[in-house]
């Protein structure tokens, strides 16, 4: 049979990838750049069942997919950087409450309004530590139309597991140019559901079982009437102030994540089996990477890039193999910030070799004669 | 024999938190005895809340229940609402928290009209945090951060209801408990999103500092100042000028949001 090829709009990819997930609610507030993930939802949900709502804010629309998968749906909200800093209340509550959710951040240009249309990887420590609290995410970071596709689907698969909320996190680039897109078959992409029935009579469920890193979720409705709250509580969801429960329960939501690590963190390595020379880089710059790679290898210089898909939790123990097992001189991190993935490369570098960042703040992608010269510098 | 609240509390919840002659404890048996009237099953009702005193009424009820953020229950209910429509859906909050910090996700729930039933506990300050001003404040009492007396005009629950387009509109007083659990009884009933205002008594945060010297006095205020709408209608300006009307105040007939938008997209349903 044919493949079904359309020519599609990285932000439209991500909303197609979230009904191929089989999420049927979206709750959104617009905004540059990632409105069009939401005007897609709003034509296509109808479609397939599901429904869509403009919300009336940031807030609520994070608060709606909260609620929409409590009630037993999969759920989508997609903003950008200034909607981002605003979700991050409700983003906390799903942490803490585990609550399975996707929340796409097309990156632009930021603090406060910044440059709404220019592209950026700035909310990277947003996306990590932008609400309160110790906390767990999982984010992951797309590179292609493609992978908005794919990448969503999984983001989908790893809310659904491990019932935890998962950031999409891209930028103005990835999310507005056009690429081919090959759309799976039902079947071809694995869709992973939440389990929904706790296999024990409702006065026997505990929602928030401290022995167990995840526990069922039936949706409301289907007669286990439980509690949620976004206090600390005990195992059945009712408020605690003991601080050995809030420590246990802090300590289980982020380890249920941490010690899964080896399913949850996936990257691309390129050229690295016998690289001296790494680049660390995630989305749009790391497409410049590839290519300064490969020029590198030209030239005859060992250079080769690690590009994570999951950048939280960061992919510590990848990059940590690379750096031991290559003996490893250089490390360049080009990122559209000022400095954030670097800071997490130094410290799993442990001062084994030098590591560079390369900033900008140009809004364009950094290009890859930029990143060799660096490159260029370690051989 | 004594009516039975037990069969839809959390027995082993209990005590609950509430202040000693705060009458929050009297409107959760109005609430109760409304939806024992309506012969609802308790797998089916859905109770979010927000932040402060009456927020924490959901973990005491036995339905499905959540308590959410400061101001966003009805934002919350919403996303559940929508989701599956089969569910019967409340959201319950204070005057702070469905005035001020959700007072955006209040109106524009008003205004979409969909299916889900508001209750405003109104004890015109913030009790959990000790005794600020709320916008329901009385302007000139006072407050921990109004200690020159309320400076700010305050709102009107109700008129702020239907102005945003509420399709059922009432008030009651935790002192007026059947009215109570009437008014709340028929928001439920209504198809639309309904808003009852029920004024309530927070002795420790805001009467002991306003002259009510006893929880009692506060019910005796209700008692005194409350005038059922039917009279009210007879009674001019003048004669209501300290008082307020409890009852039905408003109701229309609306399509619903959710009802209104299936049809509009025409929702493929049984995907």
């Amino acid at each position: 049979m044919a493949k079904n090829v359309q020519f599609m709009m990285g932000n439209h990819a991500v909303a197609e990838g979230a009904l191929y997930a089989g999420c049927r609610f979206y709750g959104g507030y617009p905004i540059t750049p990632s409105t069009e993930i939401a005007e897609r939802m709003a034509e296509r949900l109808p479609q397939v069942g599901g429904r869509f709502i403009q919300m009336e804010d940031e807030i609520a629309a994070m608060a709606s997919v909260i609620g929409a998968s409590l009630a037993g749906a999969k759920a989508l909200t997609a903003t950008s950087g200034p909607g981002f800093s605003l979700k991050q209340e409700n983003l906390g509550f799903a942490s803490l409450c585990e609550i399975p959710v996707v929340i796409v951040d097309v990156m632009r240009g930021g603090p406060s309004t910044g440059m709404p249309t220019g592209p950026s990887q700035s909310d990277i420590m947003q996306a990590k530590w932008g609400t309160h609290g110790d906390h767990p995410i999982i984010a992951v970071t797309p590179a292609s139309v493609q992978e908005q596709f794919n990448e969503t689907v999984r983001a989908f698969n790893l809310a659904e597991k491990y019932r935890c909320p998962v950031v999409v996190l891209t930028d103005a680039i990835i999310g507005q140019m056009m690429e081919s897109l090959v759309i799976p078959e039902p079947g071809e992409l694995e869709v992973i559901d939440r389990i929904k029935d706790p296999g024990v009579p409702p006065e026997e469920y505990l929602p928030y079982d401290m022995e167990k890193d995840i526990n069922p979720m039936p949706p409301f409705g289907a007669g286990y009437r439980w509690h949620v709250t976004g206090l600390h509580h005990d195992e059945t969801g009712f408020p605690t102030n003991d601080p050995v429960l809030h420590t246990k329960n802090t300590v289980r939501i982020i380890e249920k994540i941490n010690k899964n690590y080896d399913d949850i963190v996936k990257v691309e390595e390129f050229y690295t089996d016998d690289a001296d020379i790494l680049v660390f880089a995630i989305g749009v710059n790391a497409r410049s990477a590839k290519a300064a790679v490969l020029e590198a290898r030209e030239k005859g210089i060992k250079a080769g890039l690690l590009r994570p898909l999951t950048i939280w939790p960061f992919p510590d123990k990848h990059l940590d193999k690379i750096i031991s097992a290559n003996n490893i001189k250089g490390i360049v991190v080009p990122e559209m910030n000022l400095g954030q993935m670097t800071l997490e490369v130094e410290r799993v570098a442990k001062g084994r070799c030098e590591v560079e960042g390369l900033y900008s703040l140009m809004l364009d992608p950094i290009l890859p004669s930029e990143i060799l010269e660096k490159i260029r510098r370690f051989a | 024999m004594a009516y039975d609240y037990s069969r839809y509390l959390r027995n082993e919840k209990l005590p609950h938190i509430w202040c000693p002659g705060c009458t929050y404890g009297i409107v959760l048996k109005s609430f109760i005895r409304a939806i024992d009237g309506l012969g609802w099953d308790k797998n089916d009702i859905v109770v979010a809340s927000g932040i402060g005193c009456c927020s924490r009424l959901p973990g005491y009820v036995d339905f499905n229940t959540l308590h959410t953020t400061h101001g966003r229950s009805i934002a919350f209910a919403t996303g559940v609402k929508i989701a599956n429509p089969d569910l019967k859906v409340i959201a319950l909050g204070g005057d702070g928290d469905m005035t001020a910090i959700g007072g955006n996700h209040f109106i524009h729930a008003c205004r979409r009209n969909i299916d889900i039933t508001v209750l405003v506990f109104n004890n015109n300050i913030y009790g959990m945090t000790g005794a600020q001003y709320s916008p329901t404040t009385p302007k000139g009492a006072w407050a921990t951060t109004a200690p020159y007396g309320m400076p700010e005009n305050n709102f009107d629950v109700v008129n702020l209801a239907i102005g945003a387009g509420a399709t059922f509109v009432a008030r009651t007083t935790a002192y007026h408990t059947t009215h109570c659990e009437k008014m709340i009884k028929e928001a439920l009933q209504h198809k639309g999103l309904s808003v009852v205002e029920i004024i309530n008594a927070c002795p420790t945060g805001f009467g002991r500092k306003n002259k009510f010297k006893t929880p009692t006095s506060m019910l005796l205020w209700m008692k005194d100042k409350a005038v059922q709408k039917a009279k009210a209608d007879r009674m001019s300006s003048e004669e209501l000028a300290d008082k307020f009307v409890i009852g039905v105040l408003h109701k229309e007939e609306k399509p619903e949001f959710i009802e209104s938008y299936d049809s509009t997209v025409g929702l493929k349903k049984g995907e």
